[in-house]
């Protein structure tokens, strides 16, 4: 269970004090799969990094499993059984896919247990395991193996930060079926997938609408969902990818 | 049995991955003289006869075969220059390991200079790795400053490995090659430095023949105060291919001039060079945290993986 009381967060920027998000209440309890929503700038992302230790608040408390770890650094809070995938996964020369499966599973995997992650998130095991990840890569490719890290970590509380960003239509499909099984095999543990994706709306037990720095709303999806589809909270793949590469070719 | 001390074995783990004698030919050379060689039918290895270094001369034809000549200095204070010639035949498929450990507990400098030459015949392929390493924690410097030069044939091709992470206070390194038509040499260099020390590394490739190609890869870690110099040069003289690439990781108050540069002589000839410094990414530390890493773990992760 991972709670935010009160919390808010400000920068200071050229206009003075900003709020990016403002006095948020949430309870994310076990065993939920949950998608938050919203328009872009309205603070999603910022609300990840401060779950992941990135950011601090600068008002408010964040608790996980009733233990306050508001002033807790990543490397605790990730020891503590937190994990994300960014949402532009990083580059490392020289390291292989199946060294940072090993520092994700906090031990010495056989490359037959890495496979099992990669194929979890639909990479065929055997031409990947000792790639590098560098460049080399595909932008669906690395967001895969960024999604294989944090299953790899058995998280109690995992973020997916905009799985769907900068990736291709097709890698898209595979990346439903990878959520979809997710949320078959939960057991324990909570995920929280940052997306405004319907299809991956579909799949949340929960929904939350975050918009101009506060909670708009917060329900089971049976409730939210038809609340949003069709806004840009709720926003199906094809228009989205269309309107990409408008704005691509634009 | 070699006869060294434990110092000296340590130091010939470091450079060379050898317990004990290995296999083939091989001259181990410890504080100024031979500890122990050992020629082969195909793999010939002679003092020279003013004993300033070795004649290794390797049959044509000789092929899945190996020959170690690695060098260890435990005494503070030894400065010496050691010239091996290699004259590999054609036709040839051979794997040397060189490399020097020295080990500095004293106040005066230890130097080694070798002076490696490397005549590679027509079709033969050679790897070749270089390692350098430097302990003790004397006031002496520990001084390497290797010289490589390199004549290959044509349709011969080459690949070395040089490498120094750790240890050695100074080193001045310059290699040259010389590539006739179809020649290829690959070269991959990692270089740390730290503390106080000072590196720097040459190459000259000139690319004479049709169909010659080079890819230098240089990667290098500056730490603490140390400074690093890399000047990449490759000339192409005919229809040929070469690539630099010079990426430096710099770190603490570390320095590094890279100096990639490229010559071509023949409108034929297609140079390519990449020159890259900067510091770790901070979402790569970010990265590693969020796996559970600190951050001093996730900084000597992304280091070991990138001079892998």
């Amino acid at each position: 269970m991972l709670e935010l009381k009160g919390v808010s967060f400000e920068v200071n920027d050229e206009n003075g004090r900003e709020e990016i998000l403002r006095d948020i209440n949430l309870s994310m309890g076990d065993r939920r799969f949950i998608v938050i929503t919203g328009p872009n700038g309205g603070g999603k992302s910022t609300l990840a990094k401060l779950l992941i230790g990135v950011e601090r608040p600068t008002a408010g408390r964040i608790y996980f499993d009733g233990e306050d770890i508001t002033e807790l650094s990543i490397t605790e809070r990730a020891r503590k059984g937190i994990a994300i995938a960014f949402q532009q996964p990083v580059k490392f020369k020289g390291i292989q896919v199946l060294d940072l499966l090993r520092i994700a599973a906090g031990r010495n995997l056989s490359a037959s247990e890495g496979c099992d992650f990669l194929s979890e998130v639909g990479l065929c095991a055997r031409d990947y395991i000792g790639r590098e990840v560098n460049s080399s890569l595909s932008g669906g490719e690395l967001k895969r193996i960024e999604i294989a890290t944090v299953i790899a970590r058995r998280a109690r509380f995992s973020v997916f930060d905009e799985p769907e960003a900068g990736i291709d239509l097709w890698s898209f499909q595979n990346l439903i079926r990878v959520f979809e099984k997710m949320r078959r095999d939960i057991t324990d543990s909570t995920i929280l997938v940052i997306s405004h994706q319907e299809r991956i709306l579909k799949i949340a037990d929960e929904i939350i609408v975050i918009k101009d720095g506060v909670v708009e709303r917060h329900g089971d999806k049976k409730d939210v969902l038809p609340e949003i589809l069709g806004t840009e909270s709720a926003v199906d793949a094809c228009i989205a990818f269309k309107r990409r590469e408008a704005e691509n070719n634009a | 049995m070699l006869k060294m001390d434990d110092i000296q074995k340590r130091l010939l783990l470091e450079v060379a991955d050898l317990h004990d004698v290995p296999e083939g030919a091989y001259n181990l050379r410890a504080n100024g003289t031979s500890a122990g060689r050992r020629s082969t039918q195909n793999i010939e290895i002679a003092s020279k006869e003013d004993g300033t270094g070795l004649d290794i001369t390797i049959k044509d034809g000789t092929v899945n075969q190996s020959v170690h000549i690695p060098v260890v200095l435990s005494k503070s204070g030894l400065t010496e220059t050691v010239y091996n010639d290699f004259r590999i035949g054609e036709g040839c498929d051979v794997l040397i390991v060189a490399g020097c450990g020295i080990d500095n507990c004293g106040t005066q400098n230890s130097e080694h200079d070798g002076i490696h030459r490397f005549w590679v015949g027509r079709n033969s392929k050679v790897r070749y790795v270089e390692k350098h390493y430097g302990s003790g924690d004397g006031t002496g410097k520990r001084i390497l400053n290797p010289r490589t030069e390199v004549y290959l044939e044509e349709e011969s091709s080459m690949e070395m490995e040089m490498v120094q992470i750790k240890g050695v206070d100074s080193t001045e390194r310059t290699t040259t090659a010389d590539l006739k038509a179809g020649a290829h040499l690959v070269v991959r260099e990692r270089l740390m430095t730290h503390g106080e020390q000072r590196a720097m590394s040459g190459y000259h490739v000139t690319l004479n023949g049709d169909g010659s190609s080079a890819d230098i890869v240089s990667r290098g870690v500056a730490r603490d105060r140390s400074y690093q110099e890399l000047a990449l040069k490759i000339t192409g003289n005919a229809a040929c291919n070469g690539h630099t690439e010079c990426d430096s990781i710099i770190m603490d108050e570390g320095k590094i001039l890279a100096v990639p540069s490229l010559e071509a002589n023949s409108v034929d000839a297609q140079l390519i060079h990449e020159a890259a410094i900067g510091k770790i990414a901070g979402e790569q530390l970010m990265k590693l945290m969020s796996l559970g890493l600190t951050e001093q773990e996730a900084e000597e992760k992304i280091i070991n993986g990138f001079l892998k």
